[in-house]
C-alpha cells in the first residue's frame, strides 16, 4: 500500500518540514503521494512534483483550504484516505491541528510526533517531554502519523517530475471560519530548520535586549528563539518558544543565553549538535547539557561575542 | 450557557521521571500526581467566563481510576460547580478518551467544551480535536484568547508563524495554550467547600464504549543522555573552540 504525505505550505512555498516528512515516508513501503491543498498554490504544486521519491501529487485548489482549517482538511482527507496504508504530515501547529480530527473521523489512532520508524507498523515517539522514548505498534489499518521534522533527513528537491493529479475539493464546514492572522515577519531562517539558533531567556531582562541576540544571529545567519519564561514575560512573540509544547529544534549550533534550562526547554533543544550556554548562575541546569558553558553576565559577553564573530 | 472542562491526572510537571527496570513503562510508583497544567488553564478560563456572567455552570470531567477524584476536587476548589468521574482502571488512549467525552457531552449538552491542548505525560495533543470531530463541531486549538459572543466564539490560536484568529459557531471545542491565562491558586475555604460539591461517578465499563487501545507499547527507554561539556573562561576561548574544535562557525 502507498503512503500519503500532506504538504504544509503557505500557498506560495512548501514548508521545510514537509521535506523531512517525505524523508520519513521513504522508510515505509510503496509509493509516496503528496497532497497539496490550498488556494492559488500552483508554485507549491510544482515544487512538490520535484521532490525526489514522490510519484504523484494530488492537487486541490479551493478557497476551502486557504488557511488549512482543520475541519475542511479533515473532510477532504477522509475522502481519499482509503487508498493509503500510511498518512503522514509534519508535527507542526498545522498538522497537530487537523491530523487528530482526520484520525477520529476514520476511527483510527494517531501516532504523534514520531522520531523513528522501526517497521511499517512500529514507531518511536518521545513522551514526558522527551525524557522517555516509547516504541509503539499500531493495530489500525491506516496509520496516521505526525512527524518530528528534526528527526528525519529532508528529501531532496531535484528534477523529479511527478504526475500531478487534480482532485475535487471536499465540502466546506460552515461552522468555522478564518478571521485574521498576525504573522511574525522575519528575514531570518525559520527556527525549526536553521543551522544556528540563539535563544534568550528571562535573563534577557526585556524585549529590547533581544537586539543583542539579533546582532549575533545576523553574523551567523541564525534564527532567534526563546524560553517559555521570556515569551510569558512578553519579551518576544509566542512563535519564538522552544520547548516541549513550543518548537523542537536541532541545529548545528544552539546558543542559550540567560536560560536556566527547565526540562520543558531542554525537551525542545537537546538534540542540537553543539550547545553553548551563557548564564551568570553557574548552577543553572542548562550547563549539564551544554558542550561549552560560559559563566558570565550576558550583557558583558554578548557585545564581545558579536565583535569576535 | 454550560461549559464542560476535561481534566487529566498526570505526573507533576516538576517530577523528573524514570523508566522502570524492565523497560515496559515510566515508573509511576510514589510519584507526585497533579492536574495536567493545560487542563488547569482550561478550568481557569471556564471560571473567568462564568465570572463575566457569560456562563452559569461549569462541569469538570475526568477519566481514569478512583484517584482522579482528587484531580476533580482540585478543579472544584478553583471554582467549577460539579464533577463527573468516568471511572476505569484500563489504559485510555486519546481516541477512547474522545469517545468517552462524546458520551458525556451527549448527556450534558454543554455549549462549550474546553480541554488542555496536550497532556504532559504522553504529549499526544489529540483529544480535543478528536472529540470535536466525533461531535461534528468546530474546533479552536492552542487558544491564547477566547472571545465569547452569543452564538459564536472568536479563538486566537498560537501557531508556528504567530497568531491566528478563527470564528466558531457554538457549540464548539477549544483547547488551551500556555498564555490563555494564569490559573489562580485555590484558597483554603474553597478547598473545604469543594469537598461538598457534587461529584458523580460512572463506570466506563457500563457505557458500552469500545476503549480498547489501538497502540501497543512495545518498550519504553531512556533517551541517550547528553553529558556536560567544558566551561570556558572567556568569549575568546569560546569562539576559538567553536571555530577549531566544534567547527560549527
Amino acid at each position: 500500500m502507498n503512503t500519503l504525505v500532506i504538504a504544509e505550505h503557505d500557498n506560495s512555498q512548501l514548508k521545510p518540514a514537509t521535506l523531512n516528512t517525505v524523508g520519513a515516508a521513504t522508510k515505509l513501503d510503496g509509493e509516496i503521494h503528496i497532497l497539496v491543498a490550498g488556494e492559488n498554490c500552483d508554485t507549491v504544486i510544482q515544487s512538490a512534483a520535484k521532490i525526489t521519491g514522490i510519484t504523484k501529487v494530488l492537487a486541490v485548489d479551493s478557497e476551502n483550504y486557504t488557511h488549512a482549517l482543520a475541519e475542511n482538511m479533515a473532510l477532504l482527507v477522509t475522502e481519499i484516505a482509503d487508498n493509503y496504508s500510511h498518512i503522514l504530515t509534519p508535527a507542526t501547529t498545522t498538522g497537530k491541528n487537523f491530523m487528530p480530527r482526520i484520525a477520529a473521523l476514520l476511527d483510527v489512532a494517531q501516532i504523534s510526533d514520531i522520531t523513528g520508524i522501526e517497521s511499517i507498523d512500529t514507531f518511536i515517539r518521545p513522551v514526558y517531554a522527551g525524557n522517555a522514548l516509547a516504541t509503539v505498534k499500531s493495530s489500525d489499518s491506516i496509520k496516521l502519523i505526525t512527524v518530528r521534522g528534526t528527526a528525519f533527513e529532508p528529501a531532496i528537491t531535484d528534477n523529479n517530475n511527478a504526475e500531478i493529479q487534480t482532485i475535487e475539493s471536499g465540502d466546506n464546514f460552515a461552522q468555522s471560519q478564518f478571521e485574521s492572522h498576525q504573522l511574525t515577519l522575519s528575514e531570518r531562517p525559520e527556527l525549526t530548520s536553521a543551522q544556528v539558533v540563539i535563544s534568550g531567556g528571562r535573563g534577557m531582562g526585556n524585549g529590547e535586549n533581544f537586539a543583542l541576540l539579533e546582532a549575533i544571529a545576523d553574523k551567523l545567519n541564525g534564527a532567534i528563539g526563546a524560553s517559555r519564561a521570556a515569551v510569558d514575560a512578553g519579551y518576544v512573540p509566542n512563535d519564538y518558544q522552544v520547548g516541549q509544547t513550543g518548537k523542537i529544534v536541532a541545529p548545528d549550533l544552539y546558543i542559550a543565553v540567560g536560560i536556566s534550562g527547565a526540562i520543558q526547554h531542554l525537551a525542545g533543544m537537546k538534540e542540537s549538535k553543539v550547545i553553548v550556554a551563557i548564564n551568570k548562575d553557574e548552577d543553572a541546569p542548562i550547563f549539564q547539557v551544554a558542550d561549552y558553558g560560559l559563566v558570565a553576565d550576558l550583557f558583558d559577553v554578548l557585545p564581545e561575542l558579536t565583535e569576535l564573530l | 450557557m454550560k461549559i464542560l472542562v476535561a481534566v487529566k491526572r498526570v505526573v507533576d510537571y516538576n517530577v523528573k521521571i524514570r523508566v522502570n527496570a524492565d523497560n515496559s513503562a515510566v515508573d509511576l510508583a510514589n510519584v507526585k500526581m497533579s492536574i495536567n497544567p493545560f487542563d488547569e488553564i482550561a478550568v481557569e478560563e471556564a471560571i473567568r467566563i462564568k465570572e463575566a456572567n457569560k456562563a452559569d455552570e461549569i462541569i469538570v470531567v475526568s477519566i481514569g481510576p478512583k484517584e482522579n477524584q482528587e484531580t476533580i476536587r482540585s478543579a472544584l476548589a478553583l471554582g467549577a460547580d460539579r464533577g463527573l468521574l468516568m471511572q476505569t482502571d484500563e489504559e485510555t488512549q486519546p481516541l477512547a478518551v474522545a469517545k468517552i467525552l462524546k458520551y458525556v457531552v451527549e448527556a450534558e449538552s454543554p455549549d462549550l467544551v474546553i480541554l488542555g491542548k496536550q497532556a504532559i505525560d504522553d504529549d499526544s495533543n489529540q483529544t480535543g480535536q478528536m472529540l470535536s470531530a466525533l461531535m461534528n463541531w468546530p474546533q479552536g486549538t492552542f487558544a491564547s484568547k477566547i472571545d465569547l459572543m452569543d452564538n459564536e466564539v472568536n479563538v486566537t490560536r498560537e501557531i508556528d508563524g504567530g497568531l491566528e484568529t478563527i470564528r466558531l459557531k457554538l457549540p464548539a471545542v477549544i483547547t488551551t495554550d500556555l498564555r490563555l491565562n494564569e490559573p489562580r491558586y485555590a484558597k483554603l475555604p474553597n478547598i473545604m467547600k469543594a469537598k461538598k460539591k457534587p461529584l458523580d461517578i460512572q463506570q466506563v465499563s457500563e457505557t458500552g464504549i469500545d476503549i480498547k487501545p489501538r497502540l501497543t507499547t512495545i518498550k519504553v527507554t531512556e533517551p541517550a543522555q547528553r553529558s556536560a561539556g567544558i566551561k570556558v573562561s572567556s568569549v575568546t576561548e569560546l569562539v576559538e573552540k567553536l571555530r577549531n574544535e566544534a567547527k560549527v562557525i
